[in-house]
């Protein structure tokens, strides 16, 4: 079936079975490769995306349930401003290492700043505990959100 | 030709095949990076600019100085990085090494990942954090062999003398005032005769510009905007999707047929097909030379499509007596093979049974730790292309080389008809350093007859890896009546057939405190393995480091000493322990004054001894040596009262020489590193039920999460030796230094891992 969805605000349309997960017509389909596959069980975050603006999983996302809601990938994801100012956080403090989860850390990261621009770290905890790094740069995630925020990037939790 | 590329599209080989072989890849030349602080994200042409496959940025007329140098017409520098880069930041740290000594300016330095070319780069793989102590010099003399070439062009154009010439920032300048670019010069510079490369003239480290600098990824830009540049997103026009099925239980072969017609009609499967393993290639439980074993592969148009079909297999497989193996029993087995002598010595100085026999204390203990897998993020996968007799492969791969050798053998073809492009891994941990998931690409592509992408599933990343394998340590210590340590017993028993011990489970002759008590004894037996096994991050130290400094822990505690005191008292005075060299010639010996050169820097810097703690609140150290470098680690931790441990600080010491080549991918590997041995500690055990492992995902072998991660304080000692790497030497020590702060905080021993919860309430203290 022929489902036609508005990615990074642009009508794509992918011919497949209604029941395929967003993140295979974004790879496989629509040749976007940016959002990954890690586990296929939304436990690692690799594939997430906006919906309407919220930080979803694409790999448990069948293309069916969309609809006329807006999706935004890591490919346009930088057409915002907080898109923008993430990126370039993460470029500063040089957060990846592998960076094959950094796609969808970013992701998470926009959407919490869209909606508390100003996190504190239990914030963070909250909004990112469901992307893992495997490579644990997790301490330069925390602070790349802080400078992307405009707030001091020290760890509040020091002890 | 692997360096052959398109731009945007447009074939710019100059090589009549390699237009016609590589023209699907559509490469861009906007690699790079900018120093740390610059903050600009590429223009919206670089942006908008596609790639496909590995990025290989080779700049259009640009010229050959030797296999790590090419230089274009407008100055931009082109500099080969010869390992695989997986996340360890090689790739940004290679290219500072060439561009210090050629004094080119970094801003116009592009990084390009070097074909596979043993003949050209020597050992090209990224494992045992070697790729820095191996490389350093060598690097350096190719950057410098670089710069002297330019120095001799631009000299051979004024007519002037090469000493009245110097060189900044890719640009040759006479005393007159008079200059050249490297760019007006690439031409003349790359028909000078290289220089011998044991006698071009290095810096003076005090001058160096870009070696020691904290310089971002040269990947991270393109990272991220999401592009293209894992070994996942290669594709291949035509391609098709592979998924291949294996036995559950490791080592089974293919019975009576698969339900392969029933398969064939799910939506989108092209082709499916068994594939029986020739015997000589499987090596089921050496994963560095794991071949491929039985399997049934799906071909479908997508890979959803193929994995979905693969939910329907039917398959019959003979495991064996694998079967029958329950990890459950280990410890039980372990025990019962620990009463008796060990069936391998490692190491007797001096009567350990008669100096335990005579001591005045005697501390006896068994640890354990369990098998562990390396689930780097991206899974493990392959685009393969086969035709007319030869093979090419893009493959996030740790260790190109063996896998161009399984594949030739393989497919029956010459190494040379099989090419391996070497994509960014996302995450190694020492997986990667096996080539089962490029053999399978191989032969599926074949098979089919059609370009594929074989991808696995989480679950086959669990099931089907070359597994940390667990070990079970006996310990004996004893103390005189002064605490002194007179005696130390070790029993390790672990895995292996026979008398094979399985590949990095092993306890070496070196292992400390070897060579620091008079009366020592290590040993080992094995019991029967059936999985695979391989290296994983700090192979053989991940495991040792907890076993040996979690003892010495309670050793020290037992002689009523500060555990610090009593290690800094065990290492002795400042001196070097020599032994023979390590694999590749690397490293040699041990010194004690660095080992406690970082002991007293991270206890320092935490406070230990000085620290007023909270209620089950406790702070535990320990240090470790591997990889060449000289670890300690202070961990402060809180236990809750039900047995949940938080981590609420960890300090590090470090100490890998004179230089750190860049500070800031560095710093990031040293925390990674730290947080990675603390989500083994308490998380992570593969559990074999029956022979097969029964984690599926990351429900139930989970990972570390933001939540649990604390702060990390990185410090270095600086010491005039020779700079070592950064990928390994950091993780061990932090798991014991996290178990001993378990037992300041609630006196409970972890002696097994991971920490089990249930023994650290209350009650059960």
């Amino acid at each position: 079936m022929s489902y036609t969805i508005n990615i990074n605000g642009q009508p794509l349309t992918a011919d497949v079975d209604g029941t395929t997960p967003l993140l295979w017509v974004l790879r496989d389909t629509l040749d976007m490769k940016g959002t990954k596959f890690g586990c296929g069980l939304a436990m690692c975050g690799c594939c997430t995306v906006h919906i309407d603006g919220e930080a979803r999983r694409a790999c448990v996302t069948p293309i069916q349930a969309i609809g006329d809601r807006k999706v935004t990938t890591i490919e346009g994801v930088g057409d915002t401003d907080t898109g923008k100012k993430v990126q370039a956080a993460w470029l500063k403090l040089d957060v990846m290492q592998c960076g094959y989860c950094q796609a969808g850390q970013i992701m998470s990261a926009t959407a919490l700043l869209n909606a508390k621009p100003k996190p504190t770290d239990r914030d963070i905890d909250d909004a990112m505990s469901g992307n893992l790094c495997r490579c644990a740069t997790y301490t330069r995630i925390r602070a790349a959100i802080k400078e992307a925020a405009g707030v001091p990037t020290h760890d509040t939790r020091d002890v | 030709m692997a360096l052959q590329h398109t731009v945007d599209g447009a074939a710019a080989s100059s090589a009549g095949e390699g237009v016609s072989r590589r023209a699907f890849l559509t490469v861009s030349a906007i690699a790079g990076g900018g120093l740390l602080l610059d903050l600009s994200l590429p223009n919206t042409a670089d942006a908008a600019a596609v790639i496909k496959d590995v990025v290989n940025p080779t700049v259009p007329g640009s010229q050959s100085l030797n296999a790590y140098i090419q230089i274009a017409p407008d100055g931009t520098c082109t500099i080969s990085s010869k390992n695989p880069e997986i996340g360890q930041g090689i790739k940004t740290s290679f290219a500072q090494l060439v561009a210090e000594e050629l004094d080119v300016a970094w801003k116009d330095v592009r990084v390009s990942q070097a074909p596979v070319d043993g003949k050209k780069y020597g050992a090209q793989f990224a494992g045992g954090s070697f790729s820095i102590p191996m490389n350093y010099d060598t690097l350096r003399r190719a950057g410098a062999a670089g710069r002297q070439m330019f120095i001799t062009a631009a000299a051979k154009s004024w007519g002037a003398s090469p000493a009245d010439c110097t060189a900044a920032d890719g640009v040759v300048t006479h005393k007159s005032g008079k200059t050249l670019s490297y760019g007006q010069l690439a031409q003349k510079a790359a028909a000078v005769a290289p220089p011998d490369l044991k006698k071009v003239t290095l810096k003076d480290p005090k001058d160096f510009k870009i070696i020691g600098q904290p310089i971002g990824g040269v990947d991270s830009h393109l990272i991220v905007q999401g592009k293209p540049i894992f070994g996942i997103d290669s594709t291949v026009p035509g391609m098709k999707y592979a998924v291949y099925e294996r036995s559950p239980v490791h080592g089974g072969k293919l019975v009576n047929g698969a339900n392969l017609d029933a398969i064939k009609k799910m939506p989108g499967v092209v082709q499916v097909f068994e594939v029986k393993a020739p015997d000589t290639l499987v090596a089921p439980y050496d994963g560095m030379a794991m071949g491929i074993v039985d399997g049934v592969a799906i071909v479908a148009d997508t890979w959803y499509q193929a994995s979905k079909a693969a939910e329907v297999l039917e398959a019959q497989w003979d495991a064996g007596e694998n079967t029958e193996v329950n990890s459950a029993n280990f410890q039980k087995h372990a025990e019962e093979i620990s009463k008796k002598e060990p069936t391998k010595s490692v190491l007797k100085n001096g009567d350990a049974k008669a100096a335990l026999a005579s001591a005045a204390t005697v501390v006896e203990a068994s640890y354990s730790y369990p098998f562990l897998s390396h689930q780097p993020l991206e899974p493990m996968n392959c685009t393969a292309h086969y035709q007319d007799g030869k093979v090419e492969l893009w493959a996030p791969t740790q260790n190109p080389a063996a896998g161009v050798k399984l594949v030739s053998t393989l497919l029956g073809i010459p190494e040379d008809k099989v090419t391996v492009n070497v994509t960014r891994s996302g995450g190694g941990f020492g997986r990667r350093l096996a080539s089962d998931f490029m053999a399978q690409a191989a032969i599926v592509s074949k098979t089919a007859g059609v370009p594929v992408k074989l991808l696995w599933t989480r679950t086959q990343d669990l099931q089907h890896d070359m597994y940390r394998p667990g070990g079970h340590h006996f310990f004996k210590a004893g103390l005189d009546k002064d605490g002194k340590l007179v005696a130390f017993t070790d029993h390790l028993v672990t895995f292996g057939r026979g008398d094979k011990f399985t590949n990095s489970g092993t306890l070496g002759p070196t292992e400390f405190p070897a060579k620091f008590v008079d009366n020592l004894e290590f040993g080992m037996s094995a019991m029967p393995i059936s999985v695979p096994t391989g290296p994983m991050r700090a192979p053989g130290s991940n495991a040792h480091a907890f076993v040996f400094q979690s003892f010495l822990d309670e050793v020290a505690h037992a002689a009523k000493k500060d555990p610090l005191e009593f290690q800094l008292a065990l290492l002795g005075e400042d001196r070097e322990l020599k032994a023979p060299p390590g694999p590749f010639g690397m490293g040699a010996g041990f010194n004690t004054g660095r080992m406690k050169g970082v002991l007293r820097l991270a206890a320092e810097k935490s406070g230990w001894g000085k620290t007023t703690l909270a209620k089950r609140q406790g702070m535990g150290i320990a240090c470790y040596y591997s990889h060449l470098g000289y670890f300690a680690q202070v961990v402060k931790c809180s236990v809750d009262d039900e047995g949940g441990v938080k981590v609420d600080k960890v300090w590090v010491a470090g100490d890998v020489g004179s230089q750190i080549v860049n500070p800031s991918g560095g710093y990031n590997q040293v925390q990674g590193a730290s947080l990675d041995g603390i989500s083994q500690a308490l998380h992570s055990g593969i559990k074999i039920v029956n022979g097969r492992v029964a984690q599926t995902n990351f429900h139930d072998y989970p990972l570390l999460r933001m939540s649990e991660a604390p702060p990390i304080e990185v410090h270095f000692n600086t010491t005039n030796n020779p700079p070592t790497g950064l990928g390994e030497p950091a993780l061990p020590p932090v798991i014991p230094a996290l178990t001993n702060a378990i037992f300041a905080a609630t006196g409970v021993r972890i002696r097994h891992l991971p920490i089990d919860p249930l023994k650290l309430k209350p009650a059960a203290a």
